[in-house]
C-alpha cells in the first residue's frame, strides 16, 4: 500500500498514547476532532505501519482531579459556552481506543496482529478510501474485530464495515458479502448475528 | 481449460464443495454462499475436481441445511432483502447429492483413454461446478457422422451427442406418457439413424406420423423422414384411401394374403381377438390338416356343419372351433386382406431396405386398430426376420456381404411384448438376440409396464420422458444401476421436450432437453434445404465452380 504523500498533516489525528499489541489510544491533537467510530487509521512510518479500527471515543478533563464543571445556566447557546471559557479546549482531551488489526511491513499489507506495537508519540492519521477499500478487500478484520478485548464490538464492527463499504465501487455488494463473513464466524449466535445485521441494512 | 487440458470451472453458474457422502449414497456437496439451490436441477451434470482424478457425475438431490439449529426458533428477519441476501448460502445454505459416474484421469496420456466408470469418490473439500461444454464433449463425443445431436444436457448449450452405431448394435426403447414428445424423440432418433447410415429403418408408423408429415400439439404440422431425407426414404401404406386423402402418393401398397397368415399370428392376437387357448390352438391343428397356405381360408369358407365335423376331427370342442371361426371373420373385412394374394409385401420391403432405403410403412385408418397393427407388424417382422436370418447365416458360411443392419421400430409395444404374449412374437426374440441377425427394434411406449420383464432388461438404450406411474418408473429402470437415484431425476422431468437418457449408447445417464424439431432451422441443421434455397446453392456453386453466367 503505497503511503507516502498521504503523511499530510491534514490527515494527521493525534498521536499514540498508550500502546499494546492488541490495542492503543491516541490523543487527538484538537479538540472533539476524533476520526468517527469504526474509522480505519494507521499509525507508525514505512516499514512498520500498524492499522488499527477506532473502537472507543471519549472526552474528559486533562487533568483526572479536575472534575469539569456546568458552565452554561446564563448562556444561550454551548458554543457560547467555550467562547466565554476558552481555556476549557486547553483543559479538555479527546482520546480514542483503536483496535490493531493489521499491519504493513517490507513483506506487504497483513491483516492480523502486527508483531510490536506502534510507538507512543507516532502519529496517528485517517485512512483516505483508496486504503480502505485495499485493506477491506480482505474480509479478515471481522474475524479480529469480533475477537478484540473491547466493549460494544457489534457496534464497532457495524461501524466499520458500513464506513468501508463507501469506499468499495459497489458498497451494497460489499456489505452482503461482509454480511456473509460475519454469518460464518457468528455460527451459533443467530442473536448477534442478526442485531449486526440490521445495523448493516440501514 | 487448465495446464492440463482438463476443462476449468469459470464457466460454471454455481460451485460447491465436497463435504462427506459415499459411492453407493452419493456425494454431498455444500453449495458456496454465492450459489443459490435455486440455479441447480436434479439431472444437472456436474464435474468435481479431484486430486487426481476429474470425476463426472449427476445431482440427484437438492436440500436445506442450515449452520445453526437455533435457525428456526429464531429466524432471521429475511423480510429485509440485504439480510436475505446475507443468510442464503451461509447460514441457510444448499447442499446437493451428486452421484458420481465417471472418471478422467488427469494424468497425460491416461485421458486419451477416454471417461471409465467411478470406482471411487472425489477426496473431502474437491471443487465442484457445474460440468462444462468441454466435459460433455470429451464424454458424450462431438457432432459428426457417427454422433448425432440429440439435445442439449439441463441448462447448457453444448450439444450432446449419442452414439448411433453404438446405439442401434442392441434393442433399444423410447418411453414416456402420452403428449411428453417420445414421438418427436423417436424421429429424431430415425433421422440420426439415417443421416449415420449405421442402419436401415423399418418404421412400423401406427398413427402415420414419421413417413411424410407429422402434427405437433396445437395442430402445428412438422415435415415427416419424407420430406427431410427425399430419395432415402420411401412410404409404404396399407390403407392407400388415407394416404390419398392426406395427398401422399405411396411408393408401395402392402397387402397382406391369407397365405401367408400362420398360427403364430392368431397366437399373438389371442388377447385382441379374445380367444381362449383352446380356440388358439385349434389352429395348429388346422394347419396340419390343410397346410400352411390354405388352412385359414379353409375355415372361414366351411359351413357350420362342416365345421362341427372338423372340430370332431381335430379333437377341439365344438364352441371353440366357432368361436375361432367367427373372430377370424373379422380379418375379412380389413381392406388389406388380399384373398388372389400375388403380392409379395415381404420381398418388396426387403428389396428397398437391401438398396439401403429406410421404409416407413403408414398404416392409415388401420392404426386405430389394434389388431390389424399388431397382426401386420408380427407377420411382417417374422418374415423380414426370417429372411434376415437366411442372410447372416450366407455370409457367415460363404463370407458374403452381411445384410446392412436394420432396426425396426415399433409403437404401442406393449401390445406385442407384454407378458404370456412376447414368448409368442418375433418381437420377444429379436430383443433377446440382440444383434445376432443385424435386426434390432426401437420400441416406443407409453405403457413400460406392460411389457415383459425379460424384454425390458434385454433393452440396450432407453430414453425416458415423463412417467407418472410408478410401476412404469419402476419397470423402465430395472436392471440398472443407481436405480433408485435416477428416480428422482426421472421424476423431476419436465412434461415437454425432456428425456432421460440411459443404457449401452450413453457412458452415463444424462438428462436432455431434447433438439428442436419442426422449425425451419431445426430442418436446416438435419440437412433439409427447402427446394428454393436448394436451386439457390446450386447456382451459387455453378458459379463458384466456372464463374458468373453470361446474360
Amino acid at each position: 500500500m503505497a503511503v507516502k504523500g498521504k503523511t499530510a498533516k491534514a490527515h494527521r489525528v493525534g498521536e499514540v498514547v498508550s500502546a499494546s499489541t492488541a490495542a492503543f489510544q491516541v490523543h487527538c491533537h484538537k479538540l472533539y476532532e476524533a476520526p468517527p467510530l469504526g474509522s480505519l487509521i494507521r499509525c507508525g512510518t514505512d516499514g512498520s505501519l500498524v492499522y488499527g479500527v477506532v473502537a472507543n471515543i471519549l472526552t474528559e478533563s486533562l487533568d483526572p482531579s479536575r472534575k469539569p464543571i456546568a458552565r452554561g445556566a446564563d448562556e444561550d447557546s454551548e458554543e457560547a459556552v467555550y467562547r466565554s471559557n476558552p481555556q476549557l479546549t486547553r483543559l479538555l482531551a479527546t482520546r480514542f481506543d483503536a483496535v490493531a488489526v493489521g499491519f504493513q511491513d517490507s513483506g506487504g499489507l497483513h491483516r492480523y496482529l502486527a508483531p510490536l506495537p506502534p510507538r507512543v508519540h507516532s502519529f496517528a492519521y485517517r485512512c483516505d478510501e483508496g486504503e480502505a477499500r485495499e485493506f477491506t478487500e480482505s474480509l479478515e478484520p471481522i474475524a479480529v474485530l469480533l475477537g478484540a478485548p473491547i466493549a460494544s464490538q457489534d457496534e464497532v464492527v457495524a461501524a466499520f464495515l458500513r464506513l468501508a463499504s463507501r469506499a468499495h465501487p459497489d458498497p451494497q455488494a460489499f456489505l452482503v458479502r461482509a454480511g456473509k463473513e460475519l454469518a460464518v464466524q457468528l455460527i451459533g449466535q443467530s442473536q448477534r448475528l442478526n442485531a449486526i445485521l440490521r445495523r448493516l441494512s440501514r | 481449460m487448465t495446464e492440463d487440458g482438463m476443462p476449468d470451472f469459470k464457466g460454471s453458474a454455481w460451485r460447491g464443495l465436497v463435504i462427506g457422502g459415499s459411492l453407493t449414497d452419493g456425494v454431498d456437496v455444500r453449495l458456496d454462499p454465492d450459489a443459490s439451490v435455486e440455479d441447480i436441477k436434479v439431472g444437472t451434470l456436474v464435474a468435481i475436481e479431484g486430486e487426481r482424478m476429474r470425476f463426472l457425475g449427476q445431482v440427484t438431490d437438492v436440500s436445506l441445511a442450515s449452520a445453526d439449529r437455533t435457525l428456526g426458533a429464531a429466524p432471521p428477519d429475511v423480510s429485509d432483502p440485504f439480510i436475505a441476501r446475507v443468510v442464503s448460502g451461509t447460514t441457510a445454505y444448499g447442499t446437493i447429492k451428486v452421484a458420481p459416474r465417471l472418471v478422467l484421469s488427469k494424468e497425460v496420456g491416461i485421458a486419451a483413454e477416454g471417461p471409465q466408470p467411478a470406482k471411487t469418490v472425489p477426496a473431502h473439500f474437491s471443487r465442484v461446478a457445474q460440468a462444462s461444454g468441454g466435459d460433455v464433449e470429451l464424454v458424450f463425443g462431438k457432432e459428426d457422422k457417427h454422433h448425432f445431436w440429440i439435445g442439449n444436457p439441463l441448462d447448457m448449450e453444448t450439444k450432446l451427442c449419442l452414439d448411433i452405431h453404438k446405439f442401434v448394435e442392441r434393442s433399444n426403447g423410447v418411453f414416456g406418457k402420452s403428449g411428453t414428445g417420445k414421438t418427436f424423440l423417436t424421429r429424431l432418433l430415425l433421422a440420426g439413424i439415417l443421416q449415420s447410415g449405421a442402419a436401415v429403418n423399418l418404421v412400423f408408423d401406427m398413427h402415420s406420423e414419421y413417413g411424410w408429415a407429422g402434427y405437433a400439439e396445437g395442430g402445428k404440422e412438422v415435415k415427416g423422414l419424407k420430406q427431410l431425407f427425399g430419395s432415402k426414404v420411401a412410404v409404404f401404406s396399407l390403407d392407400e384411401e388415407s394416404s390419398k386423402r392426406r395427398g401422399i402418393s405411396p411408393d408401395y401398397v402392402v397387402r397382406i394374403g391369407y397365405e401367408e397368415i400362420e398360427p403364430q399370428d392368431i397366437q399373438v392376437l389371442r388377447g385382441a381377438l379374445g380367444l381362449s387357448d383352446p380356440a388358439a390352438d385349434a389352429t395348429y391343428s388346422l394347419q396340419r390338416k390343410f397346410g400352411r397356405k390354405a388352412w385359414l381360408r379353409e375355415l372361414l369358407s366351411l359351413e357350420p356343419e362342416a365345421l362341427s365335423g372338423l372340430a370332431d376331427e381335430l379333437n377341439v370342442v365344438q364352441g371353440a372351433m366357432a368361436t375361432l371361426q367367427r373372430r377370424l371373420a373379422r380379418l375379412e373385412r380389413f381392406g388389406f386382406m388380399d384373398p388372389a394374394s400375388t403380392h409379395d409385401s415381404v420381398a418388396h420391403i426387403l428389396d428397398y431396405l437391401g438398396r439401403g432405403m429406410h421404409v416407413v410403412l403408414e398404416f392409415g385408418g388401420y392404426g386405430r386398430d389394434t389388431l390389424a397393427y399388431v397382426l401386420v407388424a408380427n407377420l411382417l417382422t417374422r418374415r423380414i426376420y426370417e429372411r434376415y436370418a437366411e442372410m447372416k447365416e450366407r455370409a457367415l458360411s460363404e463370407r458374403a456381404a452381411e445384410p446392412t443392419p436394420l432396426v425396426i421400430t415399433i409403437e404401442e409395444a406393449h401390445r406385442f411384448l407384454q407378458s404370456g404374449v412376447a414368448e409368442q412374437t418375433i418381437f420377444a426374440t429379436i430383443a433377446r438376440e440382440l444383434r445376432k441377425y443385424n435386426v434390432t427394434l426401437l420400441v416406443v411406449d407409453q405403457r413400460p409396464s406392460s411389457i415383459d420383464t425379460e424384454v425390458m432388461s434385454q433393452l440396450g438404450t432407453k430414453l425416458v420422458c415423463l412417467l407418472d406411474d410408478e410401476r412404469d418408473v419402476d419397470a423402465v429402470l430395472t436392471g440398472t444401476s443407481g436405480a433408485s437415484k435416477l428416480k428422482s431425476v426421472l421424476a423431476s422431468l419436465d412434461s415437454k421436450q425432456q428425456a432421460l437418457l440411459f443404457g449401452h449408447a450413453v457412458p452415463m445417464p444424462v438428462e436432455i432437453r431434447t433438439r428442436d424439431y419442426g422449425t425451419p432451422d431445426s430442418y436446416l441443421s438435419l440437412g433439409h434445404l427447402d427446394p428454393a434455397e436448394r436451386k439457390a446453392r446450386i447456382e451459387r456453386d455453378i458459379a463458384g465452380l466456372f464463374g458468373p453466367r453470361e446474360g
